[in-house]
């Protein structure tokens, strides 16, 4: 072999590894939707579609339908939405317009660091600093000012809305950070054609900058989402563990991650192992398909290609 | 009958500026609640900080890094985590071992040739969806892949499971990180009749350190506060290991023990681990982003 001939044969066979480690990546994420369908069949034999409605779940009697804690991750997650995505959109306006520029990159480093923290950390703290201050002060407040529905039951601290809050206090770095990224990118000639005419910087940000970056917020809102989705510790630490179905936010419930963080290693028999598994499968494809669609809401491309 | 007449260019201005008052005052007002949003933000991070400092603080101690564990209520003997901290650092080691030469080669591909190719999409998205997906999936698929077969937990689990949350982070730092490094180097490398691959281990991979450096620490910062994957793969010992083939005492899901249960000592130990944790994700962090400027200035 000459000189050229080994530098080709290496070139082939670097590449050729790369390309088998990326792909080893396409086979592991195979591996996993595999696997866990394959294990969670006997719970789908048993149960059917109807395991994803049925609102039973007793270990005793082999019985298992998932629809509660379906329904407190979706519920705790559209909590989490609310209380995170005005925040974010706000911190993210100060960062990239109102602040001081010396002021951008320490509090920009500040809100990320809110992602540093553990969520076991933020689950441990919501349970014991958090919840005790709900339980005493805003939880009663709500009850005798607003009370309805969504209030009922007493107020114990934990539940539905302490897990909404800790969950937007996980999230909101990553919807903040990503919407400032999609502020700094709208043109400053955009953004200078409006103040030209007049507007306040407000009127800017709602008729230029939001209708601009509006793909790449809405990407940044299913990142968080997809996160929240899929948070285990903080939930498991403050939504109380409880097989209970009730629109309250005061009232305790349960989400598929957290149920799977309690009940996993207690599984005794091979269906209700089975039922949990399936219940890790629906997970993993309900945040499997909103983090595609943040992904393609924040392919770089595509971003304000609109205009 | 002549005022009237005067009236509308008296008027005018008065509307308007009874409009331009209203504008104003809702920009102040958005931009009010715009400020305390992100002051909010810096309160909860110093609040929680606090809490977990000033509450924790006090739980650390030279027991605390060299005894084993006690039963709650035993306090009269000293009491610590020093398994869970031997635990905690080995199998995030391996994990940085098992992931970081997958994911910078992954990277490597994604970068310089799978660019455009469909594959290197599939696995680009991949990796994206993994990046963000629920680690506690990623225990119950080790759980399966390992625990199952081999019959019993073990610190090896653990690691397998880490390392794949810290893999799509490390690939995709990696990729992002050898793009930034300029064309001309390439250009020049390849132009003293270097071969491709020579040009990417020798050069570009030297070019791209300290940025996937950086990607590396932030992602083991990661992982070392990972609690979800550890439950039902490392799961937790009182003991000191003797192999990585048995389960693992760790930080984390120390903590979730001992946070849960209802003991006051075993509580207090919680908060000293909540410390611990959370000061070392936070040095490394900030320390690693510090770098990541420096770079960018120079």
């Amino acid at each position: 072999m000459n000189r050229v001939q080994r530098a080709v044969a290496g070139d082939t066979l670097f590449r050729g590894i790369t390309r088998g480690f990326a792909g080893g990546i396409i086979v592991l994420f195979a591996t996993l939707i595999i696997m866990l369908w394959q294990q969670a069949l006997p719970s789908i034999h048993a149960f059917g579609f109807g395991f994803l409605i049925d609102s039973s779940w007793n270990p005793v009697t082999n019985q298992f339908g998932a629809w509660i804690p379906i329904f407190g991750t979706l519920f705790s997650t559209f909590l989490a939405l609310l209380f995170a995505i005005p925040l974010s959109l706000g911190i993210a306006l100060f960062l990239a317009e109102l602040a001081p520029t010396w002021m951008r990159a320490p509090f920009g480093t500040a809100i990320e660091l809110l992602a540093a923290i553990p969520s076991i950390v933020y689950g441990m703290w919501g349970l014991f600093v958090l919840s005790p201050l709900l339980a005493d002060y805003l939880q009663p407040w709500l009850q005798d000012h607003i009370g309805g529905p969504l209030f009922l039951g007493a107020p114990m601290g934990i539940g539905m809305l302490t897990a909404g809050m800790i969950l937007a206090l996980m999230i909101i770095p990553f919807i903040a950070s990503v919407t400032r990224d999609v502020f700094l990118m709208v043109p400053q000639q955009l953004k200078e054609a409006a103040y030209g005419l007049g507007c306040t910087t407000w009127e800017v940000v709602r008729d230029v900058m939001i209708p601009y970056g509006k793909k790449g917020i809405a990407g940044a809102v299913f990142l968080g989402m997809g996160r929240a989705l899929g948070e285990t510790m903080a939930v498991t630490f403050v939504i109380g563990n409880a097989y209970h179905l009730s629109w309250s936010l005061l009232a305790p419930g349960n989400s598929i991650a957290s149920t799977l963080a309690n009940e996993f290693t207690e599984a005794d028999s091979d269906l209700y192992l089975s039922s949990l598994i399936e219940l890790g499968l629906v997970l993993f494809l309900i945040t499997f398909i909103v983090l595609a669609i943040a992904q393609w809401w924040l392919r770089p491309r595509k971003m304000g290609a609109d205009q | 009958m002549s005022a009237p007449a005067a009236r509308p260019p008296a008027t005018r201005p008065n509307i308007k500026s009874h409009i331009m008052r209203r504008r104003i005052l809702v920009n102040r007002f958005i931009l009010l609640l715009s400020m305390l949003a992100a002051v909010g933000g810096l309160f909860m991070l110093i609040w929680i900080l606090g809490d977990v400092a000033m509450r924790g603080a006090s739980s650390i101690n030279w027991d605390f890094f060299t005894q084993l564990p006690t039963p709650p209520g035993t306090t009269d003997e000293p009491s610590g985590v020093a398994n869970a901290i031997v635990g905690t650092l080995l199998m995030t080691t391996i994990a940085t071992l098992i992931a970081v030469p997958f994911g910078v080669l992954a990277g490597t591909y994604l970068a310089e040739f799978g660019k455009e190719s469909k594959f290197g999409a599939t696995a680009r998205f991949i990796s994206d969806i993994l990046v963000s997906a629920p680690s506690i999936v990623i225990g119950v698929f080790v759980y399966l892949l390992l625990v199952k077969p081999m019959g019993n937990f073990s610190g090896w689990a653990g690691a397998v499971s880490l390392a794949i949350i810290m893999l799509p982070v490390v690939t995709r730092t990696s990729e992002e990180m050898l793009r930034l490094v300029p064309t001309e180097m390439r250009e020049a490398a390849l132009a003293l009749g270097a071969p491709y691959w020579k040009m990417l281990v020798q050069v570009i991979y030297r070019a791209a350190k300290t940025g996937m450096m950086t990607g590396i620490m932030l992602a083991v910062a990661r992982v070392a506060g990972e609690t979800a994957p550890l439950l039902f793969t490392s799961l937790n010992s009182p003991y000191w290991m003797d192999s990585m083939n048995e389960p693992m005492a760790n930080l984390t899901t120390d903590l979730f023990n001992y946070a849960m249960s209802p003991y006051a000592d075993w509580q207090r130990q919680a908060w000293g681990i909540a410390f611990l944790i959370t000061m070392s994700v936070l040095v490394v962090t900030i320390i690693t982003r510090l770098a990541l400027h420096q770079r960018s200035d120079a």
